[in-house]
């Protein structure tokens, strides 16, 4: 009691980001409970009548349910598996080259992309990927001679644009960390190595490679964790009635019925919202459970 | 370590030169396309011509940007929501990092769970719209900025700083010398932050300026709209509204190549302002990146 008394200075300073936390992240997690009742605005939260789990067996038996679960993790898991070996190969020849220009020149213009905004990115997808104008119609159009090429109307490779954009602007930025682990090696390691014979291509496959497994895997689990929660912005910008099919992902969803409808409907939303949140809580628990049981690193 | 390579060796070196040579190329090629793009003629841009470098090169794109009134509204307002949002927000990173990185702060394992618990679990965009909503900031330049004030990550990439830079026999020293925590935290260890908070003020910067999210569940008044809402206006507009019947085709053509250009303006002068600093504050946000990686 003393310690804390004598620590109120220290509490002086935390009261303020602390009351923003619990106001905009720990009041709406008691909010959710509005998932388990027919929430009106005029009555308030605790007022509206509780009704169990109603919205989410509606959900679960919904048509949607079905599509907008699978497009989400199907984005996701895609971009996780794509987005895994380009920063580890851009760090390994980054730290590989031995022209310090080329090396500089290399990390900035890779870095650039990453910043981006998702609205300008859309555009820049948008614009690329234009009927009869775009630049990559326009290549594609050359090489297989098809006429009224529209990507973003083809629903089949919605996912592919999205991934792979992803891929050229988060590259540069992910390889930092794997750039920084590769510098920190310890160079006795590599003094030994050529002593005893090893070519570049050696060292690399058992020296560096290796140093940056753990790092891998630490950003595998923390990505396994956001697994439902990716890429609403880009998604929604990206989506138009053509390519819906293979588009609508569970938050755009969530959006799209509870604040983009004129219908006053949250109570519905909010429980698909809730347990995309509780799908994500128990998938970073368990890839963190199985990541530890490996003898790999694990996050706690 | 200079050693002369051996054949295979070489061999690697020249491949691995390739591969850098072709990732250059990828990530920088569709960056120079539309850079060239908004430099070019409009009919040229339809016609689509541009490969390379400018085609005929005019600033018509440019021109339609900075006669856009949406556009420079969104600008003014998108600084407003920089200037005062990073202030907040680097402000309130640092009130939350360091308690949390003092090892004698009453309560610090359960305030640091409470903090990191949000980016693994949340009640969702539609409770969350609903608590800004009762707070009355629909519609309001607050609403910009207080719901996504705090960062968690950055919190954690401070408290590391703190944790790791500031010595503990510095505040042993100062309370023998009765400096207070207050005088401790303004005198000794803001003076010492530099780095840090060069670099938290750079990632919130890029992040409001980047922010659509808020604006679009938070805001529906036009005179509020940040840069990059107006943008999305623009840009995933598909084709202009046009009487073809009045128009020949050469004229729709045309219509069509500004619209386009327009695009690719807004596309290269929206994003020049976060470019345009990075390569100065390239070192502090790799280092940034690495500070928050450190475990613990």
């Amino acid at each position: 009691m003393q310690q804390i008394r004598r620590a109120w200075q220290l509490y002086a300073l935390f009261a303020i980001p602390l009351l923003i936390i619990i106001l905009f992240r720990y009041l709406p997690m008691y909010g959710a409970q509005i998932a388990f009742r027919d929430y009106r605005v005029a009555k308030g939260i605790l007022a509206s009548p509780w009704v169990g789990g109603k919205h989410f067996l509606k959900f679960f038996r919904s048509n949607a349910f079905g599509r907008v679960v699978g497009n989400t993790f199907g984005i996701s898991l895609y971009a996780l598996i794509a987005s895994i070996p380009f920063p580890i190969i851009l760090a390994l020849c980054v730290n590989s080259t031995r022209r310090k220009g080329f090396r500089k020149t290399l990390q900035m213009v890779t870095y650039a992309p990453y910043f981006i905004s998702t609205v300008v990115m859309a555009g820049i997808i948008l614009q690329l990927l234009a009927p009869r104008t775009g630049l990559i119609t326009q290549a594609i159009v050359g090489i297989t001679g098809e006429t009224n090429l529209n990507i973003m109307a083809d629903s089949s490779v919605f996912k592919s644009v999205y991934v792979w954009s992803e891929v050229w602007q988060k590259t540069g930025f992910n390889s930092i960390i794997y750039i920084a682990i590769l510098s920190s090696v310890d160079p006795s390691l590599h003094e030994a190595a050529v002593v005893d014979g090893a070519s570049l291509l050696q060292r690399i496959r058992h020296i560096d490679f290796p140093a940056l497994i753990p790092t891998a895997v630490i950003l595998l689990i923390l990505n396994c964790g956001q697994i439902l929660n990716i890429g609403f912005e880009k998604v929604l910008l990206l989506q138009n009635s053509l390519n819906l099919q293979s588009s609508e992902i569970i938050s755009t969803y969530v959006y799209k019925i509870g604040l983009a409808s004129s219908a006053l409907n949250f109570s519905y939303p909010s429980a698909i919202g809730l347990f995309s949140s509780a799908v994500g809580l128990v998938m970073i628990a368990l890839v963190n459970w199985v990541a530890s049981r490996l003898g790999e690193e694990s996050l706690w | 370590m200079v050693t002369t390579l051996s054949r295979k060796d070489r061999l690697f070196t020249a491949f691995n030169a390739f591969v850098g040579i072709c990732i250059l190329v990828l990530v920088a090629y569709p960056l120079i396309f539309i850079l060239s793009a908004s430099f070019s003629n409009p009919s040229e841009v339809a016609a689509g011509h541009v490969r390379l470098w400018p085609v005929k090169p005019s600033l018509m794109g440019y021109r339609a940007v900075f006669e856009h009134q949406n556009v420079m509204k969104g600008f003014m307002n998108s600084g407003i929501y920089l200037v005062l949002g990073t202030l907040c927000s680097v402000t309130a990173t640092l009130f939350a990092a360091y308690p949390l990185s003092r090892k004698d702060f009453p309560g610090r394992k359960f305030f640091t769970f409470l903090f990191t618990f949000t980016m693994i679990f949340s009640g969702g965009i539609i409770p969350t719209y609903l608590v800004v909503r009762s707070f009355g900031l629909v519609d309001t330049r607050a609403a910009m900025i207080l719901p996504t004030m705090v960062g968690v990550w950055n919190v954690i990439v401070a408290r590391t700083y703190f944790s790791t830079t500031i010595p503990g026999d510095l505040l042993d020293a100062s309370r023998i010398d009765g400096a207070s925590d207050f005088l401790f935290f303004f005198k000794i260890v803001l003076p010492l932050s530099g780095p840090i908070v060069a670099v938290l003020g750079l990632f919130y910067a890029v992040e409001y300026w980047n922010s659509f999210f808020n604006a679009l569940l938070y805001l529906n008044e036009p005179d509020l709209f940040p840069l990059q809402l107006v943008l999305r206006n623009i840009l995933l507009s598909s084709e202009i509204q046009q009487n073809e019947l009045i128009m020949n085709v050469e004229e729709i053509a045309m219509r069509q190549g500004l619209h386009d250009l327009l695009k690719y303006a807004l596309i290269v002068v929206s994003s020049v302002p976060v470019l345009a600093i990075y390569p100065f504050v390239q070192k502090h946000f790799v280092k940034g990146v690495m500070v928050g990686s450190l475990k613990g």
